[in-house]
């Protein structure tokens, strides 16, 4: 059978202000008729440029595609002309873009928009291509169609907003459908029905699809083949078994091991350092400065494809005949066998009773973000808060830092007060790690005054040299060059980015650390090391966590206790191992099974608990339990607000029935 | 699969280029490019903007001649010789003289400079209270932004030429009154987008780090806002300039401005408006002289946007 897409030596470059960015470099592909093939690479491996390649949008003022040819069911999609190449993307290749907020026109009516390509393709009047909306919008489980095509997307949620994506991606039954990053900004219950969605409609319509995506759990849930980028290189490819089973490239064992599943134990296998400059591409294996394995050929001569099998094939002179062998989970085991030391943790440091953060909206409603949490973190634990967006956690963080002022309730610090005139001695003790390591750090400012921020503002060194001196050792910290203290963040990669931002909340040497979803912008192999080097200070300076994230498994690994929010409140919390192996909560059940695990085998045959519906909004939660709307089991007695019980030793829960 | 496979045809390569080196880690973290600063790295973008360089070196030339101009003869610019009024260019007198015989190349210079004297105050005004304004508008928020905005929108409502009339009716027109009429209006547009960036700012994550560190407003907003709005506040000033030159010229062309003997850019043109048939060389200088400016100082500012503003970038 002929494929269905063939891409064979891509190259694709863009003209820069810095130079030319050889985006894609060399990559050949194929897609066979009813197959989902993922793509997963790190940002800036060149996916989202092969599938725009595919779709003909790359920016025509500066990109270029240098030689290659792709063949869409024997037709060179490169050579067409703009009419012809219009009318494939009607009708034969469709895409879904990642982020559902955009990909929508605010101001049209979803209906109208779904079928806005079908109407001129398919010639329909009006009633027809009302019943086309009303018929993709059953397709994609939206209940009452026949209202929802006359709503406008501002009154979806964004679950709700990429199942209206599909729809419009459906529309003219395309052969081949292009999903980049189409889960990555949904919450984990949100991601598993939409997985579920498109896995369905793969069935029903027997199209082919593209995922790309750098979640290697998605992956596996979803795809029948891998193709596995790096710098601009497809560097292993293959059925998916075999690329998670029998991986044969080193940067695939390095993401694979990379990833904590929900028993990892010890030290967290990390790829050190950043991606290479595409500007100027290394000679040579690109992967070689990051992998342990390299060998000396690999820093002279690019290694040419490899088969393993028929299907299965790598880029890697690991493969050659002449090369060693490594056995890669033996490294993997050795990494296990570290043992952990167990703090006692005795000590309250913080004491957080009732807190309560409400927002007055302009619309005169009140948006209760908070609405009465209790906890206590203990002295050199780590506390992990999940729970989905919107649901508080963030703002939580905030209150405690003294970020918001809280609106009811109280915190202690060692047993004192915080509040308004005592905040700034806090800052000092308490400090706060940020989300985006893009929008953290002041573009103005060099690295070195980034760190040396909090030393300026309590005086904390002498001179000049003093502070160079402990700004140079913050760096080495965290794995830092000395000569990157003269540098701006712009010339740092986001991992980079992310340890300056360690580094400047280590310099006023603080003994709590809130660290707001430190790793969830950052690469697979980025995580990792962030993760360690987290876990490694804190063993050092005896620091206390509180690692806010929607990433269980991250979660589940480094913290001794989880807490999970739902809507403002706190339903559940436990130690770690406890909640993970007995979750007595429906939602953390839920939750818990959500979590995509990086192996097909697990994920083609697991149940999973799909929560119907979407999170309530926080500004008219429902009565009494918060989650019964959405709950499997929820009862009539659920209208009762849910006491917060201890229910086993140091297991607490709000629910009725646990 | 008819893809070509490469390792069928084996090439053997020597044992020791199989030996396991191991990762280099200090290159995959090396930073290669040189150091280069946001100034820097404008400046290298604005270098490429011809326009704007042919901008610069005008206007750079203009400002040199205003000071170094008057003094290169020996004519002062309100002396007078009524012996020799309206006499053609010549060797004694470069561009000719006016209806009192005054040296036109000491007047057209000593009136540009007037005229750059007076743009200077009204970019200094921009700075100062415009972006205080904004600054303090945004930071506050709330309430107090809503009436600061309110206040603002007033200004903008009442034509300018109208509060200039109505400030010659008690003050004498001169300097004084146009620097006054600038007070009062020509820091809007300055408040507005100060306030923008900052509104954006505020938000932003790295200046919740600086709260979370215990910064002082002071030092957020110095240290942090500032320095994150000055690439824009460069911008503006650069189209306030032009725009204050024109207005000045304009004023004093219509006799609200500065008087005679004074000289300016304005007064020149008023004066060689009125002998314009005979002697038009005494208008076409000092209009030569602010077109010149007024293109060049909006070339720069295109050119300044360009390099920094992050969101030309290409």
């Amino acid at each position: 059978m002929k494929p269905l897409l063939s891409i064979r030596n891509l190259h694709v470059s863009f003209n820069t202000y810095a130079g030319k960015v050889h985006a894609v470099r060399g990559i050949d592909l194929t897609v066979e008729k009813g197959e989902t093939l993922a793509i997963v690479g790190e940002s800036g491996s060149g996916k989202s440029v092969t599938s725009k390649a595919i779709m003909g949008l790359l920016p025509k003022q500066n990109a270029l595609v240098e030689q290659g040819e792709i063949l869409y069911e024997g037709r060179d999609l490169l050579s067409l002309n703009k009419k012809e190449m219009i009318k494939i993307r009607r009708s034969e290749i469709a895409v879904i873009f990642q982020d559902p907020m955009t990909a929508l026109n605010p101001t049209m009516k979803v209906g109208k928009q779904v079928v806005e390509g079908a109407i001129g393709h398919q010639k329909l009047n009006k009633k027809e291509a009302n019943n086309l909306a009303m018929d993709l919008f059953d397709m994609v489980g939206i209940p009452n169609p026949e209202i929802r095509i006359h709503q406008y997307p501002h009154e979806f949620s964004g679950g709700m907003r990429q199942r209206v994506v599909i729809a419009m991606a459906l529309a003219n039954k395309p052969k081949l459908l292009i999903a980049d990053e189409p889960t990555t900004a949904l919450d984990v219950t949100i991601q598993a029905q939409i997985l579920d969605l498109l896995r369905d409609i793969q069935q029903k319509t027997g199209t082919s699809i593209i995922f790309i995506t750098h979640d290697l759990g998605v992956v596996a849930n979803i795809a029948d083949a891998v193709a596995v980028m790096y710098a601009g290189q497809i560097v292993e490819k293959g059925k998916v078994e075999e690329v998670f089973h029998e991986p044969v490239h080193p940067y695939n064992w390095g993401l694979l091991n990379s990833m904590p599943n929900m028993e990892t134990k010890g030290k967290l296998y990390s790829i050190p350092g950043s991606p290479p400059d595409l500007i100027h591409p290394p000679k040579g294996d690109a992967f070689a400065p990051r992998n342990e394995f390299a060998l000396a050929i690999d820093y002279k001569q690019a290694p040419p494809t490899f088969h393993v099998s028929e299907t299965h094939s790598a880029k890697t002179w690991l493969l050659h005949p002449q090369a060693p062998k490594i056995n890669y989970k033996k490294v993997k085991g050795d990494l296990e066998t570290e043992l952990e030391v167990k703090l006692n943790h005795n000590d309250v440091l913080l004491k957080v009773s009732n807190l309560k953060k409400h927002f007055k909206l302009p619309s005169k409603q009140i948006l209760k973000a908070v609405d009465g949490i209790s906890l206590e973190i203990k002295k050199g634990e780590t506390l992990g808060l999940v729970g989905e967006s919107g649901c508080g956690k963030s703002t939580t963080g905030r209150t405690l830092i003294g970020l918001y002022e809280p609106t009811e309730g109280e915190i202690l610090y060692n047993k004192v007060p915080l509040n308004e005139t005592s905040k700034k001695e806090f800052s000092q003790k308490i400090q706060m790690i940020f989300q985006d390591p893009y929008a953290s750090l002041d573009p103005r400012k060099k690295v070195e005054d980034i760190i040396a921020e909090g030393l300026d503002i309590h005086r904390l060194v002498k001179d000049k040299q003093e502070r160079q001196k402990k700004v140079q050792t913050l760096l080495d910290a965290v794995g830092l060059q000395s000569d990157h203290a003269q540098r701006f963040p712009h010339e740092f990669s986001g991992g980079q980015r992310q340890r300056i931002g360690i580094a400047r909340a280590l310099a006023v040497e603080p003994e709590l650390i809130i660290a707001d979803e430190p790793i969830s912008a950052l690469d697979v192999s980025i995580q990792a090391q962030v993760v360690n080097l987290l876990k490694k200070l804190q063993k050092d300076r005896n620091l206390t966590y509180l690692f806010i994230a929607h990433d269980l498994s991250m979660v589940k690994y480094i913290s001794d206790r989880i807490g999970v929010m739902y809507l403002g409140a706190m339903v559940e919390m436990a130690s770690s191992d406890d909640l993970y192996k007995n979750p007595l909560h429906p939602y953390t059940q839920a939750l818990l099974s959500a979590v995509p695990v990086p192996d097909p085998v697990v994920e083609k045959t697991r149940e999973r608990i799909i929560l119907e519906g979407n999170l309530p909004s926080p500004v008219n939660p429902p009565q009494g339990c918060q989650f019964r709307t959405r709950c499997p089991f929820a009862t009539e007695k659920c209208a009762e607000i849910p006491q917060w019980r201890e229910v086993e030793k140091d297991h607490w829960v709000a629910c009725h029935y646990a | 699969m008819q893809q070509t496979n490469q390792s069928e045809k084996q090439v053997v390569f020597p044992e020791e280029m199989f030996k396991v080196v191991g990762r280099k880690e200090e290159e995959s973290e090396k930073i290669s490019k040189p150091v280069l600063s946001n100034w820097q790295d404008g400046w290298l973008r604005l270098k490429k903007n011809k326009a704007a360089i042919v901008g610069l070196f005008i206007i750079l030339t203009i400002v040199l001649l205003s000071f170094v101009g008057p003094y290169v003869n020996e004519y002062a610019y309100d002396e007078a010789h009524y012996d020799k009024v309206y006499s053609q260019p010549n060797n004694e007198h470069w561009l000719g003289t006016d209806k009192f015989g005054r040296d036109q190349w000491t007047r057209l210079w000593e009136g540009t400079k007037v005229s750059l004297y007076i743009a200077v105050l009204a970019a200094l005004l921009d700075i100062l209270i415009g972006i205080t304004y904004g600054a303090v508008s945004a930071w506050k928020g709330g309430k107090v932004d809503n009436i600061m905005q309110r206040i603002i929108e007033i200004l903008v409502g009442i034509p300018n030429l109208i509060i200039i009339i109505l400030l010659i009716m008690i003050m004498k027109p001169g300097i004084i009154t146009i620097m006054l009429a600038m007070v009062i209006t020509g820091w809007v547009n300055m408040a507005r987008l100060v306030r923008g960036q900052v509104y954006k700012l505020k938000t932003q994550e790295y200046v919740l780090a600086s709260r979370a560190l215990g910064a002082s407003t002071s030092r957020i907003i110095l240290g942090h806002m500032l320095p994150n709005t000055l690439g824009i506040i460069i911008i503006n000033l650069m189209f306030t300039i032009p725009s204050a030159i024109f207005t000045e010229a304009f004023l004093s062309f219509i006799g609200l401005g500065l008087q005679e003997p004074l000289a300016s850019l304005g007064v020149l043109i008023n004066d060689g408006f009125h002998s314009m048939r005979n002697q038009f060389y005494l208008l076409a200088y000092p209009a030569i002289v602010i077109v010149a400016l007024m293109v060049s100082f909006n070339m720069l500012a295109d050119g300044l946007r360009d390099a920094f503003d992050p969101k030309m970038r290409k």
